[in-house]
């Protein structure tokens, strides 16, 4: 399916240890220094080391958010462990694989019969340069076939590696040099389009560390969490900055105390926050619940992967919305929202911490493993102006009522140390004074204030990513986003417009701005990653659809991809 | 600390106005007046106060003074302390618990306190009995006491908390009596005057679900030697101990956990440079 001319994939395979991910990200680095931008993603089993890695590399002249249908290139370093990504990678039929032959052989279902073959002997050059390593021979193999210019290849090297020594260095660019003279007499099918003459200052960044810079954009200075894949490099970027900052970030004994503490550190006036994944969210739904009731701000990640229970650490699905948005006992309005690519979650977790600050509640935000361990290129992102400020009360003579109910349902909250404004946070169902009661009028009382303050808030443009025309409109979520406008522009090339409605705020739900993105069209195209169609029916629950919506829906970590969309869109009659 | 620290202070100022839910003649009342006179003693403001406690009787007492105060759900009061203290070292911060809130559903975060050794005072109210819920045994009851969820006696062997405390690096280790409220308002002063994680048992009678425990009163006794500061003679003597020695029984000299001291605030664009080329 060489429907996309203007990209390059690359799939590079190897054992985990091997140094592949090493590789696609010194690979990436290149070719954005080059002038192209690229997107890197990782698919690896579960072992640190001795299973599986697939470094997903794909590049272009323009931004790239996801991958399309297959890999013009399939390069590994041994071939042990592969036949375990071979429903995940597709070589396309005038592909190239490159692979060591004394590394086992390609899995025949990745590779069809009218792909070319190379062999890229690194074993066997290991053993002749026992200071190489196999992964810097893959480097320059896979460098030569995408014609990065040497120089900028060997700065990268140097950047990474340099601080080895000399000698490393030496190794490192034999090694390369090797592997790209082992693939001189190759080409793939197509050639990259010409880079970016002047793409000016541009990041490289992973949606992790977006996330964790959002948060300290937004504010946030304290975080406390509990090491998880594919979550903890949110928390490892984190944990330098924040005490260079100020701030402080606690490895807690577990979820249920990290997110206590949070809870802590943001009654005493510290915006907070923590990440985590699926396991780690449904240890924490009890004391999310508690912020919701005592009205203390809070930001959880959780960066999804597959699911149920300890499911599949490592890769990507969108199974939790499910337990963000119902997963808390009792009646507990709470705010949810999903990053929809690499800087989007930089935006949506500043976002998310002012939005926890000015309406004091907790705030679920919903990455998932694709984004969170994506690694692209992206223009450098504005400074916005989401800083988190608190509703404070200041110095609240007699009195003082925590929990009064106001016009807006944000009461003024004092801080510990200032006079007067003592009171007790409390779970237990309380009076405007925060006394705890069983009353059937307070109860009521308070929780129409912690609903009304939600949903009275003015959300503005950021609910939702709304782009196109036409009657037929993709509707998804998160980290589908990107791959849904993808599949928009390959319908627009085949003569149809239709639009893509992605909300970013999953919770509370916004009934009037669906209905006016709604206005108009007549089919809908529910494009989500889980098994049981969670996105679709939270849309039945809340939203009007058209008679003709159809839903194309599967559990991760098969990445649902551009072409199978657009297709959707096309197809006359689904069910 | 600010000026008003050193105003002199009653027991009294500490206490709200809300009525307490216990039972007439619960141990906790006795447990509340000697925060009260602890704080009184320490002439901590009010505001500079931070009580946090978890799930059941003992642990409604934030509500019934007049610091600052957090109620959190079962179990987790240790950690959500542990927040407060780290992210504002600034205010003083105790925990009150009992035996299922403190050592049965916390206690994995109990141990991890201890070892973490946040500057904060632990007052875990201990009666050996689940008073809220209607008496099920905890994690402190004697193996062969008899209730409705287990005939007969659960035939477990109690939970020493002492000894898990001290075994997990709590710099601070003793017991109180609630029936004597003035030496136990002391105890808890000089815990919270201790730096680093400090841990108080009090014996508080439940006299609806433990009448038994009434002879308690009776049973209570200094500890024969002064408290030490070497945790294996600590050690022997709390695997020796009556369960009813009263005083302190262990002061550590560990350095409490805080953030390392580091050149100050800095410019996000610092953090930014990294991801740009």
């Amino acid at each position: 399916m060489a429907d996309d001319p203007v990209s390059v994939s690359v799939a590079l395979l190897g054992s985990g240890g091997a140094g592949v991910l090493t590789t696609g990200q010194l690979l990436l680095e290149a070719l954005c220094r080059a002038g192209w931008n690229g997107l890197l993603t990782r698919s690896v089993g579960p072992q640190i080391r001795g299973g599986e890695a697939a470094a997903l590399l794909r590049v272009s002249a323009q931004p790239v958010e996801c991958h399309s249908g297959g890999f013009d290139l399939l390069l590994a370093i041994d071939w042990r462990n592969a036949a375990r990504f071979d429903s995940e990678i597709a070589l396309h039929p005038d592909g190239l694989v490159i692979g060591d032959p004394a590394g086992g052989e390609a899995p025949a279902a990745m590779v069809p019969a009218s792909a070319r073959r190379g062999d890229l002997r690194c074993a066997e050059l290991c053993r002749l340069h026992p200071e190489w390593r196999a992964n810097m021979i893959a480097l320059g193999a896979a460098a030569r076939l995408l014609a990065i210019p040497s120089e900028i290849l060997e700065r990268v090297i140097d950047n990474r590696f340099g601080h080895k020594g000399e000698a490393a260095m030496a190794a490192n660019l034999a090694a390369t040099r090797a592997g790209a003279e082992a693939v001189a007499a190759f080409a793939l099918a197509r050639a990259l389009p010409p880079a970016l003459a002047s793409p000016g200052k541009r990041w490289l960044i992973t949606g992790n560390e977006a996330v964790g810079l959002g948060a300290l954009r937004g504010g946030v200075r304290f975080a406390a969490a509990y090491p998880i894949t594919p979550a903890s490099e949110i928390l490892e970027w984190l944990a330098p900055k924040l005490a260079r900052v100020g701030g402080s970030l606690v490895q807690a004994e577990d979820e249920l105390a990290s997110v206590n503490m949070i809870i802590g550190a943001s009654y005493g006036g510290t915006p907070s926050l923590t990440a985590t994944s699926g396991p780690g969210l449904s240890l924490m739904v009890e004391s999310i619940g508690l912020a919701t009731a005592a009205e203390v701000p809070i930001v959880v990640v959780d960066v999804m992967r597959g699911g149920p229970s300890t499911g599949i650490p490592t890769k990507s699905e969108q199974a939790d919305l499910n337990i963000a948005v119902y997963g808390l006992h009792g009646d507990a309005p709470h705010l949810v929202i999903a990053p929809q690519s690499i800087p989007d979650c930089l935006l949506s977790t500043q976002w998310a911490v002012f939005l926890a600050e000015a309406l004091q509640s907790p705030v679920i935000v919903l990455s998932d493993q694709f984004l969170g361990q994506a690694q692209g290129a992206i223009a450098r992102p504005a400074d916005i102006a989401f800083v988190g400020r608190r509703l404070r009360a200041q110095s609240a003579g007699g009195a003082y009522r925590r929990y009064a109910i106001t016009g807006t349902g944000v009461s003024p909250m004092a801080i510990p140390g200032t006079a007067g404004g003592q009171y007790t946070a409390d779970g237990l169902t309380h009076t405007e004074r925060g006394v705890p009661t069983s009353g059937a009028l307070d109860h009521s009382a308070q929780l129409d204030k912690r609903c009304d303050k939600l949903e009275q808030y003015d959300y503005g443009q950021l609910w939702a990513t709304l782009e196109g025309e036409g009657d037929t409109a993709v509707l998804t979520w998160g980290s589908l986003t990107g791959v849904a406008r993808e599949a928009l522009t390959l319908a627009a090339n085949r003569g149809v417009r239709a639009r893509l409605i992605a909300p970013r705020l999953l919770a509370p739900t916004r009934p009037a701005a669906m209905r006016a993105a709604l206005v108009g069209v007549r089919r809908v195209v529910v494009v989500e990653q889980s098994h049981g169609a969670q996105f679709h029916k939270y849309l039945r629950a809340h939203y009007d659809l058209p008679a003709d919506t159809r839903v194309l829906q599967r559990p991760g970590p098969l990445t649902i991809r551009p072409t199978e969309i657009c297709d959707a869109l096309f197809a006359e009659n689904v069910a | 600390m600010n000026a008003t620290t050193t105003l002199a202070c009653k027991p009294g100022d500490y206490k709200s106005d809300v009525k307490p839910i216990w039972c007439p003649g619960c141990g906790d009342y006795h447990v509340l007046l000697a925060f009260a006179r602890a704080f009184a003693e320490l002439g901590r403001p009010a505001q500079e106060i931070v009580l946090v406690s978890g799930i059941g009787c003992s642990s409604r007492i934030p509500a019934y003074m007049s610091c600052y105060g957090f109620h959190g759900i079962h179990g987790r009061s240790l950690a959500v302390a542990a927040g407060v203290k780290i992210a504002r070292p600034d205010l003083t911060v105790v925990v009150a618990s009992g035996d299922g809130d403190g050592y049965s559903i916390g206690g994995n975060h109990f141990i991890h306190a201890c070892r973490r050794n946040v500057d904060i005072t632990y007052i875990v109210m201990d009666n050996r009995i689940y008073g809220m819920t209607k008496g099920q045994p905890s994690p402190t009851t004697e193996p062969d006491f008899d209730t409705a969820l287990s005939p007969g006696g659960t035939g477990l062997r109690p939970f020493n908390p002492l000894v898990i405390a001290l075994a997990s690096g709590a710099n601070y280790v003793a017991r109180a009596f609630a029936g004597n409220p003035q030496e136990a308002g002391a105890l808890i002063a000089d815990a919270i005057r201790h730096p680093g994680f400090s841990f108080v048992e009090v014996l508080s009678p439940c006299v609806t679900y433990r009448p038994d425990q009434k002879a308690w009163k009776e049973r209570v006794h200094p500890p024969p030697v002064e408290a030490t500061d070497d945790p294996a003679r600590a050690a022997r003597r709390l695997m020796t101990d009556d369960g009813f020695n009263i005083g302190v029984l262990y002061r550590g000299n560990r350095v409490p956990y805080g953030p390392r001291a580091e050149a100050v605030v800095e410019d996000l664009a610092q953090f930014e440079a990294e991801f740009e080329f």
